[in-house]
């Protein structure tokens, strides 16, 4: 199954200027990105972007959309700053509302979800690694409300969540939707969350929300966050083809 | 067009002949794949020739490593835009494993098949003068499970999502077919050089 977008050909490189700049929490902001063409994609895709320097320098990377389908004109993106970086440190602290950025997409064929994969879901978020899932979350209350999804969402402390307001209004006021904080290093606020890591008995007890085994699985984070999250499934028994990972590096 | 306040971090590397567009270098070796890293035993290990559908030759763990060994060290280059340089890695040459068969004149493609059911494709005349190999040790200890271990295939001059994990057949055959990435909008052939990513490019 492909997508049709991808099968129109080969993807171009636009301008998208940046229209909104939100802090979600320290060292994370959302970029709200406006494209010169605007095009449809798949909940779980990312887009790349190309930045040059005067000197004709380029380098290019990867971030996925946030936002969902239906949010048509604009694609929200999730950046994560670290220190050492070339690329997240300058959209933190150089990119201002207005400048105009190249990409291209959105692209990518496997960790993405639509209304006729189905469910039950449950989405494994680690850090930015929410980006993603988010969309997958935001496109299933817009076309899907029957698909129940189970979002366990990784942070260091509460402060650390990224989406939170939104995935608590949404934890209280969607049906069939459940979020799930892990916090590692924090205890939990709400009686449903955990003030640990994953492990095998907290995914265990995830699954048990779900009611359940699910049809497809996300995890999404830095590399080493998602081989924890998937030895962990695979000791727990899941079937290791209705696991989709996306790795960010690291 | 620039962009605008964005500044290079990196300095103007001696390497940068040696690092595609829109790639950058790296010192670590980041992961790339779409499910779980499978678990696979080497009791359980086996490697299969196949012509078609038919299966020419299957080597268990120690007859596979009992082949003839070959040292490369070669610069690879992910699709998600890292490229790591002097990449030391041992295993059995493509060249090799035919020899082994007897199997002089393969068809023209070649399906890389994996124990979690990866595929991907590449035409046999990238496989074979010495340019690939079945590898089974990185820097000189047994390949790790995250990056393909017991054994991956080795193309290091395609995007590496060719160089599939946790191989366990090599399916030659008279038509190209797209793998798992190419089906899903990645390229046919993945040439980094020439950007080959996604499908049109
Ligand atoms: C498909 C895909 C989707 C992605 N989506 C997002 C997203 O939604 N949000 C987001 O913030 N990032 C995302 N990333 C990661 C992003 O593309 C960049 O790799 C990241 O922003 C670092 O770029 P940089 O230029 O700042 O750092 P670089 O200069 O590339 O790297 C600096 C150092 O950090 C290491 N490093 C790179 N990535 C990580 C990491 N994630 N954690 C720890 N160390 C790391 C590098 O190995 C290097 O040592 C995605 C990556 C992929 C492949």
């Amino acid at each position: 199954m492909t997508d049709a977008t991808l099968q129109a050909g080969h993807v171009q490189w636009q301008e998208a200027v940046i229209e909104r700049i939100e802090r979600q929490t320290e060292g994370v902001k959302s970029f709200l990105l406006r494209p010169q063409t605007w095009r449809s994609f798949r909940a779980g895709q990312h887009l790349d972007l190309r930045l040059t320097t005067p000197d004709g320098y380029q380098t290019q990377r990867s971030y996925s959309v946030a936002s969902a389908p239906g949010f048509k004109g604009l694609y929200e993106l999730v950046v994560e700053r670290l220190d050492d970086g070339e690329v997240s440190p300058f959209f933190h602290d150089v990119a201002e509302v207005g400048d105009a950025i190249k990409i291209r997409g959105p692209i990518g064929g496997h960790f993405a979800w639509g209304p006729e994969d189905g469910g039950p879901l449950l989405l494994i978020g680690g850090g930015s690694g929410v980006a993603p899932l988010m969309s997958i979350v935001r496109h299933r209350a817009a076309v899907g409300r029957d698909v129940t999804v189970v979002l366990l969402h990784a942070a260091r402390t509460w402060d650390d969540v990224i989406f939170r307001e939104e995935l608590i209004a949404r934890d209280a006021t969607e049906a069939n939707f459940t979020l799930l904080l892990s916090l590692s290093r924090d205890t939990a606020r709400r009686p449903q969350d955990f003030g640990r890591r994953i492990d095998a008995s907290l995914l265990n007890m995830t699954l048990a929300r779900l009611g359940t085994a699910p049809r497809l699985t996300f995890a999404c984070g830095s590399n080493a966050f998602v081989e924890a999250v998937t030895g962990h499934l695979l000791d727990i028994g899941l079937d290791p083809r209705t696991i989709r990972t996306e790795r960010f590096g690291g | 067009m620039a962009t605008r306040g964005f500044t290079r971090k990196t300095s103007p590397a001696d390497y940068a002949d040696r690092i595609p567009p829109g790639q950058s270098r790296t010192e670590g070796f980041p992961v790339l794949s779409a499910g779980p890293t499978p678990r696979v035993s080497l009791g359980d290990w086996s490697f299969t020739l196949k012509i078609g559908p038919r299966p020419m030759m299957r080597w268990t763990w120690e007859e596979f490593t009992a082949l003839p060994q070959t040292k490369m060290t070669r610069d690879i280059h992910c699709v998600t835009k890292w490229s790591k340089l002097n990449t030391p890695w041992r295993g059995v040459l493509i060249d090799d494993i035919l020899a082994e068969a007897g199997l002089a004149l393969p068809p023209d493609y070649t399906l890389a098949h994996s124990f979690d059911g990866y595929s991907t494709n590449v035409p046999t005349a990238d496989l074979i003068g010495g340019k690939a190999m079945v590898a089974t040790h990185y820097e000189g200890k047994p390949l790790t499970p995250e990056h393909g271990g017991p054994a991956r295939l080795l193309v290091p001059h395609l995007y590496f999502w060719k160089s599939a994990k946790w191989i366990n057949a090599l399916q030659f055959l008279e038509r190209d077919e797209a793998g798992f990435w190419e089906l899903r909008g990645y390229h046919i052939y993945g040439d980094p050089w020439r950007e080959q990513r996604y499908r049109g490019d």
